[in-house]
């Protein structure tokens, strides 16, 4: 698929700006702080319904702007679209498809599918696990866009659980009262100390059991798919990281559960922790389910003390190894850029497999990179249906991928050969 | 901004649920450009409803005596109970005209971020309904979305050692309805709830 019109107005530095996009190369020149990320943003909203540099939707908002509207006209083999997102900070955004509203924004998420590199990208091999599980999830709505519901559905299930624990934590003080269950219920300061004023003796555990289960029934959804992706995504990963930083080792991925037997088991065995990787634990959701309840019931007294929710997708990570390392601590600067890309172009070669080539947004990352990692990038990208590309200089942009040229000054965009 | 006891009245009308500041402005004015005696029809009956309407002592739907209408109804099935979380939910059954039983309303659904927890419901007064065992079935008619889904587990956990049956209404997809219009997660409810054909 390709972006043929992108349109932006109010957005970020923006009042209003339009391009004429098409299959092939774009690229997008100007000094820093013009604006070329944010139209690149912008596209990426349109896909992900989500920025790459901000968690809030306020700062894509122009100053002095009540909203920002977004217009992409996406080509692909199966029809051409037209996707329109208002942005509305503080308050529900709209969108509509091809003039039609949908009753849900949600709704537009797999019209148009991007991939994303820019330099932020480090933080997926660097950062925490939080930008390791995004990275999962996000491709995991690309391929398919149900999984966005099951994501908040589960997000909501974590707020309301953390919620409850934290409301028993401030009832019942600090003191770790989780751990005086064993003790029997007759022990002072007892964690279920209302079960006698509550119906049936159920109290907080019984509160909690209800919120467990759909944690786990939720939960085992996400990991499943999860899962499933890493299992995918292990033969990419493999060999884009040997086509991209030109080395002999084999770049390894696996899903890390935290709370789960399994992961404790290889905590034990801290020791001979340089066994190869266990590979992933089945993907069958009623197993995961399970393997989710007993997580939860070893657990509480846990959670019950520090008031948070500890077991679920939610704490997960993915372990990404480098030869016989893990890449995080370990890799070099220019590896761990390797592993960056590596993961982003498994992406892209996932979603490719499925069908329609996502648009790829490359964000000057070029000028992050050594000669040697830009040229094999360039020419592993440079195949694909459509790539936008953002630099500040054209001497970051590999010759292979010079294509239309648009300048970015003022706030402006304009087409420039 | 308007003089004093207009800009009260909208300030009132916007406190209400489904009313935003603009909807209480045109309720408003309508108000005051309607004829003198509906409007004092409409305050008579506000004034009478909060005098009279209270809620069923045994379910916790509205009444205007101790016990509601069903409550009251010898003909009504008194081993099934229907547990909803409002009063409009059994006004929704009610218009089945099939069930036969009687209901519980719990007045809300579980959520922790909003501070309401089990026993902020009418969960102590279901539990000493179905104590004489008279009751054979529970519905759990909770509202299919996640605070009402936990909350339908909550109870089915509580419910479990009295030995009943205790049952909750299917999810699926709507009667009369297009398959093509339907959203991924009631499909997949519905493919997940699928019944061998026999025939």
């Amino acid at each position: 698929m390709h972006l043929t019109r992108l349109a932006l107005t109010d957005f970020r530095s923006y009042a209003a700006a339009e391009l004429a996009l098409g299959p092939g190369v774009s690229t997008l020149l100007g000094a820093n702080g013009q604006g070329k990320t944010n139209v690149v943003e912008a596209a990426g909203y349109v896909s992900t319904l989500g920025s790459h540099r901000v968690g809030t939707d306020a700062p894509l908002v122009r100053r002095g702007a009540e909203r920002a509207i977004l217009r992409a006209a996406i080509t692909s083999a199966e029809r051409d679209s037209l996707v329109e997102i208002e942005i509305n900070p503080g308050r529900a955004n709209r969108a509509r498809v091809n003039r039609v509203a949908v009753p849900r924004p949600r709704q537009v998420l797999g019209v148009l599918r991007t991939v994303l590199f820019a330099p932020e990208d480090l933080a997926l091999v660097k950062g925490d696990p939080d930008q390791r599980r995004r990275y999962l999830d996000e491709l995991l709505v690309a391929r398919a866009p149900r999984f966005a519901g099951v994501r908040s559905d589960y997000e909501r299930v974590v707020r309301q659980r953390t919620a409850l624990l934290k409301s028993a934590r401030a009832r019942t003080g600090s003191r770790g009262f989780g751990r005086a269950r064993p003790s029997g219920p007759d022990a002072a300061g007892d964690p279920l100390g209302d079960e006698a004023a509550s119906p049936a003796g159920m109290g907080l555990a019984g509160a909690l059991d209800a919120w467990d289960e759909h944690l786990a029934v939720k939960g085992a959804e996400l990991l499943a798919g999860r899962l499933v992706l890493t299992a995918a995504l292990r033969p990419l990963l493999t060999r884009s990281y040997a086509a991209v930083s030109g080395d002999d080792v084999a770049a390894t991925i696996t899903y890390r559960q935290r709370g789960s037997a399994r992961s404790e088991a290889t905590a034990g065995e801290a020791a001979d922790r340089d066994e190869p990787p266990a590979g992933d634990p089945p993907a069958d959701r009623a197993q995961l389910a399970q393997g989710l309840r007993e997580a939860l019931a070893r657990s509480r007294p846990d959670e019950l003390e520090r008031g948070v929710c500890l077991v679920g997708p939610h704490r997960d990570d993915l372990d990404l190894g480098i030869g016989e390392l893990p890449s995080r601590g370990y890799a070099s600067h220019g590896e761990s850029w390797s592993m960056a890309l590596a993961l982003r172009l498994s992406g892209f070669e996932l979603l490719r497999a499925d069908g329609d080539d996502p648009v790829l947004l490359l964000d000057d990352v070029f000028a992050e990179l050594d000669t040697g990692r830009r040229d094999r990038l360039a020419s592993l990208v440079a195949g694909a249906e459509q790539v936008l590309v953002t630099a500040a200089v054209p001497e970051d942009v590999p010759a292979a991928l010079q294509g239309t040229r648009f300048s970015v000054a003022d706030g402006a965009v304009t087409h420039a050969g | 901004m308007y003089e004093g006891i207009v800009q009260s009245l909208i300030d009132e009308l916007g406190r209400l649920p489904g009313v935003g500041p603009k909807g209480a402005q045109r309720i408003a004015f309508h108000l005051l450009a309607t004829d003198a005696t509906d409007v004092r029809r409409l305050a008579s009956v506000l004034v009478e409803v909060t005098e009279r309407v209270r809620f069923c002592r045994i379910c916790g739907n509205v009444a205007e005596e101790e016990e509601c209408r069903i409550c009251r109804d010898p003909r009504r099935d008194a081993s099934v109970i229907c547990v909803v979380e409002e009063p409009k939910d059994i006004a929704a059954i009610e218009k089945i005209r099939e069930f036969r039983g009687r209901y519980h309303v719990l007045g809300g659904a579980i959520s922790p971020i909003d501070g309401i927890g089990p026993d902020d419901l009418r969960t102590r007064e279901l539990m000493v309904r179905l104590s004489d065992g008279a009751v054979t079935e529970v519905i759990l008619a909770t509202n299919p979305n996640l605070e009402g889904e936990a909350t339908a587990t909550y109870l089915a956990r509580l419910l479990k050692p009295l030995g009943l049956r205790v049952t909750r209404p299917a999810s699926g997809l709507p009667v009369g309805g297009d398959l093509e219009y339907a959203d991924e997660v009631t499909l997949g409810r519905a493919f997940e709830g699928r019944r061998l054909l026999d025939v």
